[in-house]
């Protein structure tokens, strides 16, 4: 009860933080709206090639944007907290009661809120350009994109809470999330790699969530790489926030 | 309302270990306006986070608001507010919103909180900018709000780490009266600074913390007191070495000390002490532009017991 009390009150107070600069969104969101518009067309001539999934072009790049939204999405948050740490914010905190767990969950809470409005509005607007959604479609991804912003926004502020320092954790992030994001089949479809690379692609959490969302978008809801995505992003946001747990009652304790 | 037993903290570096606080006794009562004075190092800030929960301490035995320190963390914070050296208000939110977080997440209902955050914000005079992000405050502004976070859920003891440190005379004077009116409130008040003036004004105790221990306590005037005598200030004209060589050596001179070009000695009796200075220096040659007679200060307190002055320290 105090935990549900605290981590909304935290919530509340990161939620305003954020609708007081709201640039951010839209910095977000131009990214991917970039590979839409000056990388995706270039797939368009790759539909052919054998090994390509079937569903045209976008429907089977958005999902995989999607999950890179995600993953870069939530690297990043560990800025704000380090920010905190170094004005003294967090150290306040850490004198009241407050429960521990709810600086992790109030603040993940509200990476995961903008990580949906951003996957939303990324989602209209690449209908215009030829996505065909479809409501479950929709439904598992915003799934999968969450639980993805909850187990590595909690992993990157436990990183940040171990590193206290942006110059030790930015090259940590990107340095970690470059390779994710290859191994994952975001940018180009892993069944055109070479068999030793899917192998290497198969102990990535993520390349199951781009499976499975590229899956659900084109019409096989309930297939096996659908649940197995699912089940492996639920997973994944357990030990991320476990993780993230044990972090912060040990260095906020 | 803070009783400590060989309280201890020691950093772990690669190369060295520093021993920051080094077995402190304290004895604080409720509703005691405490100070805790000491140069830069002095080991106060670590004492300070040790007392509110902060930082875990190495060894030793505390308790605070009546509740073990190590045992009974959870209820310690509950008691106390706790504002920082640093402070704790830069941030994207309005002070106001601050204070009202602030107090929620100690249990406070959204009305009684927004009440009790408009109060503050008139007592601090804060109206005006209350509804302003932080970042925006000027650091006296800041400084008031660091105090009214602390204040918000009526803590039993506050803890100030150098409330007025880099505030102008006005803000300074503001902060000292927020001090008294919490002393009338009831608050017991655990404040640290590296004025001498502050402790002596503020303060009902005090203790002299060098080198992570206590090397004096007591009430300012039982302080003064331990310096028996009094001091002479001797203030000759042109470079001191030829009134200091006259003077050293001299009997009724305890201690003699350099400060400024200026001459201080501690002696028994002022009053007779000055015409004897006065007929030495007169024999040797030596031209007086100042001469004065002062009861000790905290600051000879500070100088008897650690060999060094605090003035000097302070940055
Ligand atoms: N986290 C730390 N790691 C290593 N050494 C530390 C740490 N924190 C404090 N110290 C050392 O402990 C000693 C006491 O520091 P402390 O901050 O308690 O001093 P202080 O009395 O508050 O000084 P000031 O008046 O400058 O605020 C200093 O020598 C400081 O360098
Ligand atoms: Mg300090």
């Amino acid at each position: 009860m105090k935990l549900l009390r605290d981590t909304w009150l935290m919530f509340v107070r990161y939620f305003l933080i954020f609708i007081g600069n709201p640039a951010w969104v839209i910095i977000g969101v131009i990214q991917p709206v970039l590979y839409l518009l000056l990388f995706a067309p270039l797939l368009k001539s790759l539909v052919h090639i054998p090994g390509f999934p079937p569903g045209g072009a976008y429907n089977v790049f958005v999902p995989g944007l999607l999950i890179q939204l995600g993953l870069f999405g939530a690297s990043g948050v560990g800025f704000g907290l380090i920010d905190e740490l170094r004005s003294g914010v967090i150290e306040r905190f850490r004198v009241t009661p407050v429960s521990r767990l709810a600086l992790l969950l109030g603040r993940a809470g509200r990476d995961l809120l903008t990580l949906i409005v951003q996957s939303i509005i990324l989602l209209a607007l690449a209908i215009p350009f030829g996505l065909k959604p479809t409501w479950i479609g929709v439904l598992v991804m915003l799934g999968l994109v969450a639980l993805i912003g909850l187990g590595m926004s909690s992993l990157a502020y436990s990183a940040a809470l171990a590193l206290k320092d942006e110059n030790s954790y930015a090259p940590l992030v990107f340095t970690l999330s470059l390779p994710l994001l290859l191994l994952s089949g975001v940018l180009l479809p892993l069944q055109l790699a070479p068999d030793w690379l899917q192998h290497i692609a198969q102990v990535n959490p993520l390349s199951y969530a781009v499976t499975a969302a590229r899956d659900v978008f084109n019409g096989n809801g309930g297939s096996i790489d659908v649940v197995k995505g699912l089940a492996i992003m639920a997973a994944l946001a357990v030990v991320g926030v476990a993780i993230g747990a044990r972090r912060f009652s040990r260095a906020i304790a | 309302m803070i009783h400590t037993r060989q309280l201890r903290r020691t950093f772990k570096g690669r190369r060295s270990t520093v021993e920051a606080v080094a077995g402190v006794d304290l004895d604080v009562t409720g509703g005691q306006t405490f100070g805790f004075l000491g140069p830069n190092g002095a080991g106060k800030t670590t004492t300070l986070r040790m007392l509110s929960t902060l930082l875990p301490v190495t060894s030793g035995e505390a308790t605070v608001a009546g509740c073990d320190l190590r045992r009974e963390p959870a209820k310690v914070r509950q008691r106390i507010g706790y504002v920082s050296q640093e402070g704790s208000s830069y941030s994207e939110v309005s002070g106001r919103r601050e204070l009202v977080i602030q107090g929620r997440l100690y249990g406070m209902s959204g009305p009684a909180a927004d009440k009790r955050a408009a109060e503050l914000l008139e007592t601090l005079e804060l109206t005006d900018c209350g509804d302003r992000k932080t970042k925006t405050y000027s650091g006296g502004q800041k400084r008031r709000l660091d105090v009214g976070i602390g204040l918000m859920h009526l803590p039993q003891l506050l803890f100030l780490d150098e409330p007025t440190t880099g505030l102008d005379p006005q803000s300074r004077a503001r902060m000292w009266d927020e001090v008294r009116r919490l002393r009338e409130s009831g608050t017991t008040v655990f404040l640290t600074t590296h004025y001498l003036e502050e402790a002596d004004a503020l303060c009902d105790r005090i203790a002299i913390i060098d080198h992570g221990r206590i090397v004096a306590e007591g009430t300012p005037e039982e302080l003064k007191r331990e310096i028996a005598g009094d001091v002479v200030l001797v203030g000759p004209e042109g470079p001191p070495e030829r009134a200091r060589d006259v003077l050293k050596g001299q009997d009724f001179i305890r201690e003699l000390t350099e400060e400024d070009g200026a001459l201080r000695l501690y002696v028994d009796r002022g009053e007779t002490a000055m015409p004897q200075i006065i007929r030495l220096l007169d024999g040797a040659g030596v031209t007086l532009s100042a001469l004065s007679l002062h009861r000790p200060s905290l600051d000879d307190v500070f100088f008897r017991q650690t060999g060094r002055s605090l003035r000097e320290t302070a940055p």
